[in-house]
């Protein structure tokens, strides 16, 4: 199963490859990563997305721990939360298709940053789903070039303070 | 105080309480080096090759609990010192390395001697450092020994730039530190204790299960407390011979691939499980899947990778081992009623069962060659007063060190066990020799493995360390040649020597002295004239060349399915092996 880890780390040198090794060194998995600074210029924040069974999820949590770099580690996937990733996608478009180009664009409520006579660079920003799906939409005009950030991820907070939540109550019958 | 790096590195060092440094030099250290020239708190081993002075350090560190320190150069002495390193990472041996490394500018540059130490050691190493400042190489060194020394030990790599040791600098080491990333849990949860006390309590066969965590949190008189309270039956893994007395009557000796019949038929047939600072290696585990089919497992480990990494635990407890059982036994104490003795009988008569159906055993011809086996028992016999430090180079010979040499203390048993590096013994004798220079430090090696490392011996001589090295010589790579004999048909590829040195010549060779056994009539009168000698001396002992190594579990094999002497089709050639020296090739091979 997918897992998006959210990892504090220091930012510092090395700090990146001790967990890069860890992934390949171990023979884990690492389906995206994005790291950057975060308000605090001595820690990194870094999105991971890996996946395994609940065995090596455990094994990848508690070696992430282990990182002396590592200053927490948090299984976002574990309760709600909301994701966003950002694609760059350039397309190849011939005169008939470039109507269709900026239509697709359009239904995803992405923008085009950048235009030739041939191609689009459109910009899309969305769940990985929405991010899949707009690039499935442009691969039969002709994808030259695409980059993505990888996702980043962030817990969602209580839609009510724990406390005011009401105790279930006991079953009458 | 305004001072250079390298008086920065010495007076560090002097702060951490370092005694003795193993090192070779070369051009990016010789500020150190200069400066080490000049003084005389700590004594400098110089070595004839970085790993040695990697596998002295992690001596040192097993015999003393200390990190043991190296310093080696850029370049080719970092890439020789990986795999001391390494060993010490799978052995969690506390180990502090100062590596060299070319002027910061000329970093990535491929200047002469360049390598990307801490690239390099990274995934050997429990953390590593690269000083890019003066004014931070105090705060490092200290952080260095910090986490190598503490949670689960490991060796820490610390790379100082050639013009980091020449830079100058404030000088204040640090009293203390404080790492965020870095909280090792020492103390267990009490409810999990809790649980595992009720188990034990409950439990008809349980067996304790004991590893070099207990070494490292010097845990020994609790496990002894523990089993001797409950009357639990104790199995050793490897690397946690000598923290049970070997003979105590609860204890069964070492479990695992080489292990005691009773050892590993008391793990597959127990109820209960109570794993202390071990990490269920494949060679104790065998094939995962059948293992321990019927126990509860307690997990007691200050590291929680090594939790549920290999198998399935019901009661981890995070924490040091030594903290964790002064409170199980606390609770423990207050619980057991009744004479355990007697409520364990049923479970004893079984194990006992075992224990006299097939005991460690070898058979010794008075007239025929000397089985190693015979050799270590004596060894061990005539030496147990003396509370020796026994060091092993890994292969058979080992193995019957680990089965015949029962070792009573702790820090005794220097033995390299996860990485299994040839060549580990005998520089990690001398290691422990520099600590406690009036015992007696036995080294057990095989004559492939201590070829590895014999440039050590101008170590040993100039030093005056006089560790007594047993070379049980059967001209072969022994177990290779075993798993060739049981599982490749006899096919002897690259497993024979052929042509092995004159071990006594060798030795004569550097200063040290050399002794011969070449008969089991002289196997007494040659251990104690080589202990009379207060030199390094090497004893070559000429052995039957196929003698195999049980019990044996094969690999993938489960716990219980033990193979315990030769197969009756196996085709074992007439040893022709006399001595170490014969010159004309002879015919083992083709016999």
């Amino acid at each position: 199963m997918e897992h998006i880890i959210s990892l504090t780390l220091e930012n510092k040198f090395g700090s990146l490859s001790r967990v890069a090794g860890l992934f390949s060194g171990r023979g884990f998995n690492i389906e995206s990563l994005s790291v950057a600074p975060t308000l605090d210029p001595s820690v990194s924040m870094m999105t991971l997305v890996t996946s395994g069974d609940d065995r090596i999820i455990e094994q990848i949590m508690k070696q992430l721990n282990k990182v002396i770099d590592v200053i927490k580690v948090v299984d976002i996937s574990e309760s709600e939360f909301v994701e966003r990733e950002t694609a760059l996608i350039k397309v190849h478009t011939r005169p008939e298709d470039r109507a269709e180009a900026l239509r697709i664009a359009d239904i995803f409520r992405a923008s085009v940053l950048d235009s030739s006579p041939t191609s689009y660079t459109i910009e899309v920003t969305g769940d990985v789903r929405k991010v899949q799906a707009i690039i499935h939409l442009l691969q039969p005009l002709g994808i030259k070039e695409l980059v993505r950030t990888g996702r980043i991820a962030i817990g969602r907070e209580p839609t009510r303070p724990a406390q005011a939540q009401p105790r279930p109550l006991a079953k009458a019958n | 105080m305004q001072l250079t790096g390298a008086e920065i590195f010495l007076e560090s060092l002097k702060r951490e309480g370092v005694d003795t440094l193993f090192a070779l030099p070369g051009g990016v250290v010789l500020k150190i080096f200069d400066v080490l020239h000049q003084q005389k708190d700590i004594r400098v081993i110089l070595t004839r090759h970085e790993q040695g002075a990697g596998h002295m350090a992690e001596g040192y560190a097993k015999a003393t609990g200390k990190p043991g320190v190296a310093l080696i150069t850029s370049g080719p002495g970092m890439t020789n010192v990986i795999t001391a390193l390494a060993d010490a990472y799978m052995d969690s041996v506390p180990m502090v390395c100062f590596s060299g490394q070319v002027p910061s500018g000329m970093i990535g540059n491929d200047a002469f001697q360049e390598a990307d130490n801490t690239g390099l050691s990274r995934p050997c190493t429990k953390y590593n450092f690269l000083v890019k400042d003066v004014n931070d190489l105090a705060q490092t060194i200290k952080e260095a020994f910090y986490i190598a020394s503490t949670g689960r030990p490991g060796p820490v790599l610390v790379d100082i730039p050639k013009d980091i040791s020449m830079d100058k600098g404030e000088f204040h080491y640090p009293k203390s530190v404080s790492i965020r990333g870095y909280n090792p849990t020492y103390d267990g949860s009490k409810w999990k204790i809790k649980q595992a006390a009720d188990a034990i309590m409950k439990s008809k066969r349980p067996i304790l299960y004991i590893g070099g965590g207990v070494q490292h949190s010097g845990a020994s008189a609790e496990v002894k407390e523990l089993a001797e309270m409950t009357h639990i039956p104790v199995d050793m893994t490897l690397m946690a011979l000598g923290c049970f007395p070997g003979n105590h009557p609860l204890s069964l000796g070492m479990l695992g691939m080489h292990g005691t019949y009773a050892a590993n038929m008391a793990m597959h047939y127990s109820d209960l499980v109570i794993a202390v600072g071990a990490r269920f290696d494949d060679r104790v585990t065998g094939k995962v899947a059948e293992f321990c089919p019927t126990a509860k497992i307690i997990h007691i480990d200050i590291d929680p990778t090594s939790i549920r990494k290999n198998i399935h635990v019901d009661i981890p407890i995070v924490g040091d081992c030594k903290r964790v059982l002064i409170e199980l036994n606390n609770i423990l104490r207050a619980t057991v009623n009744g004479n355990q003795k007697e409520r364990r009988k049923p479970w004893w008569d079984q194990l006992s069962a075992w224990q006299q159906e097939h005991p460690l055993a070898y058979i010794q011809e008075p007239e025929a060659q000397i089985k190693p086996q015979y050799l270590i028992d004596r060894l061990y016999e005539l030496t147990a007063d003396r509370d020796p430090i026994v060091s092993t180079d890994v292969g058979q010979h080992q193995m019957w060190a680990a089965q015949y040499f029962k070792l009573q203390n702790p820090q005794t048993w220097l033995t390299s066990g996860g990485l299994g590096t040839m060549g580990f013994g005998f520089p990690a004798a001398m290691g422990a020799q520099a600590a406690f220079p009036n015992r007696l430090v036995l080294c057990i090696a095989g004559d492939g493995s201590i070829q590895m490392n014999t440039q050590e011996l101008a170590t040993a001589v100039i030093e005056k360390l006089p560790v007594k090295v047993f070379v049980i010589n059967n001209r072969f790579h022994g177990m290779v040649r075993q798993w060739q004999d049981l599982f490749y048909e006899g096919r002897y590829s690259c497993s024979y020597l052929d042509n092995v040195p004159d071990f006594v010549k060798l030795a004569e060779a550097y200063g040290a002295a050399g002794v011969r056994i070449e008969t089991v009539g002289d196997v007494d009168a040659g251990i104690q004239e080589a202990l009379s000698i207060d030199r390094p001396v090497f004893i070559d002992v000429p052995v039957y060349q196929y003698e195999n190594c049980y019990p044996m579990i094969p690999a993938g094999g489960s716990n219980h399915e033990m193979l315990l002497e030769d197969p009756p089709d196996l085709h074992k050639p007439k040893s022709t092996h006399k001595t170490a020296v014969q010159s004309d090739s002879d015919t083992v091979l083709t016999a």
